[in-house]
């Protein structure tokens, strides 16, 4: 008899649980959202007719909400870029012997609930909140003007939600930067800033993909920060597949779910590819 | 006073306040930084522990005075103990499999080069690239179609099938750092491959595995989209806190929240104190 090879033996159960729950419920997912209602059935009832006008019915209806995903999650992620780089990079030069302090400090706020962070700041940003009574008492903002409820607070909500998401990788890249690289630069003339852009940054550029890839999958496909911060003018295209689910629209929520993961995939794809080959300038 | 002695003291440099301030945070630039994202990044949390010292009654919206009752009974909001019991029965259960699973997937990749490789790596990409609402609306579809309601144990598969890639890629970087002359060592003195296994390379692996595992449950408790897809009527600690946002959450599931917080603050500094004294050691 022929030995089974043991790599094989190791993937088999992990595989067998993966191909049943990811990679069934996929193939389903793609089959649902080509069927339409049975005539004359009850609701929820659906047979396959291969409609893949339903791809196209469900993105021209959700447009605006897929246009609004994508530019909150782009949003949300640059700002996480944003605040995460200097954090990340004090952490991995300038902490010292805080850095082990420093770097718990920072996954810390994680450690509470995803969706008590998110309650507490529409807490904060709302009309018995501290911030919107200051802000008017100086006259940032008028009487009548809000901060809940708008795309201001959604894309605040998800910047710090997924902000961890940014710092780790990005940590974890600077960190492994040689200091003796930099200080070479310097010696060649080069000022703070050329410094960065040519030899810290391009260094950095694994955690800056890996940060930024981390951040803008979950943002594009949330609904919660939407949901609990935002309005009637904010909902992202998870709060249209949630609902849409509920009534329950199949066809339509399986559509928009693929249609979701395909543009995730090729945003992911062309991205690696670019910030693979490309110089960073 | 001389003409010479005059001259000296004009040209001590005493530089215009503006001057002087404006290098003062140039220096203290990176200080000032961490202050303003350091409180940013507690700002809700310090709220969140704050509000559960709140004698709030049924809102806790507004603070209305210092008390211990919601620390001294967290339990004492309806159902938000039976919502917390759920969370960590389907937290403990979701990492024991997906650390299994994770772990024989790690070393199968880690370990062994085999036809196949790249394509079980595409695999476990792919969860982690996959929208959440995506994963959760296409796993509760495939149970529908398997007249499987939704409840305990579909939401405990759908947490192993998203938690176990991150197990994957936790326990495989720890497999790749690690040193394969310690094993050949282990096999020149005569241990054989499963003693080898037992002793040397499980040992130094068990850290990356532990890691994992701690990841794996953080995701699955802290779950709130992939479980009110799956979960029904059974109701998670995230399920309680959305539901009952609209009309404020209790102060009790501040309690819960703040206590979660600490807790995880603990066990990470206590795995920093014991990785070090074993690194001095």
């Amino acid at each position: 008899m022929k030995k089974i090879s043991t790599p094989y033996l190791l993937l088999l159960p992990g595989f067998i649980f993966l191909f049943t729950f990811f990679i069934l419920p996929i193939i389903n997912l793609a089959q649902t959202s080509t069927q339409t209602p049975i005539s004359g059935g009850d609701i929820g009832q659906y047979e396959q007719t291969f409609r893949f006008a339903n791809y196209l019915d469900a993105f021209l209806e959700n447009r605006e909400q897929f246009l609004r995903s994508f530019v909150y999650a782009f949003i949300a992620t640059l700002l996480a870029l944003l605040i995460s780089y200097p954090l990340a990079y004090a952490l991995a030069f300038k902490a010292g012997r805080f850095k082990n302090i420093l770097l718990v400090l920072v996954i810390a706020p994680f450690f509470t609930s995803f969706l008590l962070r998110t309650v507490a700041w529409k807490q904060i940003l709302g009309e018995e909140g501290f911030v919107v009574p200051t802000l008017r008492t100086i006259g940032v903002i008028s009487d009548t003007t809000t901060l809940t409820s708008t795309s201001f607070a959604v894309v605040m909500g998800m910047t710090y939600n997924f902000l961890p998401f940014m710092t780790l990788p990005l940590y974890a890249s600077i960190d492994r930067i040689d200091p003796r690289t930099l200080e070479a630069s310097g010696d060649l003339y080069a000022n703070g800033f050329t410094t960065f852009r040519r030899v810290t940054l391009p260094l950095s550029m694994p955690g800056v993909v890996a940060g930024t890839l981390l951040t803008f999958i979950p943002a594009a496909g949330d609904y919660v920060n939407a949901e609990l911060l935002g309005g009637p003018n904010t909902t992202m295209i998870g709060n249209v597949i949630q609902s849409r689910f509920l009534i329950p629209d199949y066809p339509t929520t399986s559509a928009l779910s693929f249609t979701l993961m395909a543009a995730i995939l090729i945003i992911v794809l062309v991205y690696i590819r670019k910030a693979g080959t490309d110089e960073v300038v | 006073m001389s003409q010479k002695q005059k001259q000296k003291d004009a040209s001590i440099p005493t530089l215009p306040l503006g001057a002087l301030i404006s290098r003062w945070f140039g220096r203290n630039l990176i200080r000032i930084y961490m202050i303003v994202a350091f409180t940013y990044l507690f700002i809700p949390i310090a709220y969140t522990f704050a509000f559960s010292f709140n004698d709030s009654g049924k809102s806790n919206l507004v603070w209305k005075g210092f008390t211990f009752d919601n620390w001294a009974d967290p339990c004492a909001a309806p159902k938000i103990c039976e919502a917390l019991g759920n969370s960590i029965k389907i937290g403990l259960l979701a990492t024991v499999f997906s650390t299994i699973l994770g772990t024989l997937i790690a070393f199968a990749i880690g370990r062994y080069m085999f036809k196949g490789r790249s394509t079980t790596n595409l695999l476990i990409f792919l969860p982690m690239a996959t929208p959440e609402i995506v994963l959760g609306a296409s796993i509760l579809s495939l149970f529908l179609v398997l007249q499987i309601n939704p409840g305990f144990w579909p939401t405990v598969i759908a947490h192993v099938a998203f938690c176990i890639s991150f197990v994957v890629v936790t326990v495989k970087s720890r497999i790749a750092s690690l040193d394969p002359r310690l094993e050949q060592a282990a096999m020149d003195l005569y241990a054989n491959e499963f003693q080898t296994f037992r002793r040397v390379t499980l040992p130094l692996v068990a850290p990356g595995i532990a890691a994992a595992a701690l990841l794996a449950f953080s995701l699955s408790f802290d779950d709130f989209i992939i479980t009110n897809f799956n979960s029904g009527t059974v109701t998670t600690f995230p399920k309680f806190v959305y539901g009952a946002a609209a009309r404020g959450i209790p102060a009790e599931a501040n309690v819960i929240g703040s206590a979660v917080f600490f807790l995880a603050l603990i066990i990470v500094i206590i795995g920093q104190v014991v990785s070090r004294k074993r690194k001095v050691s």
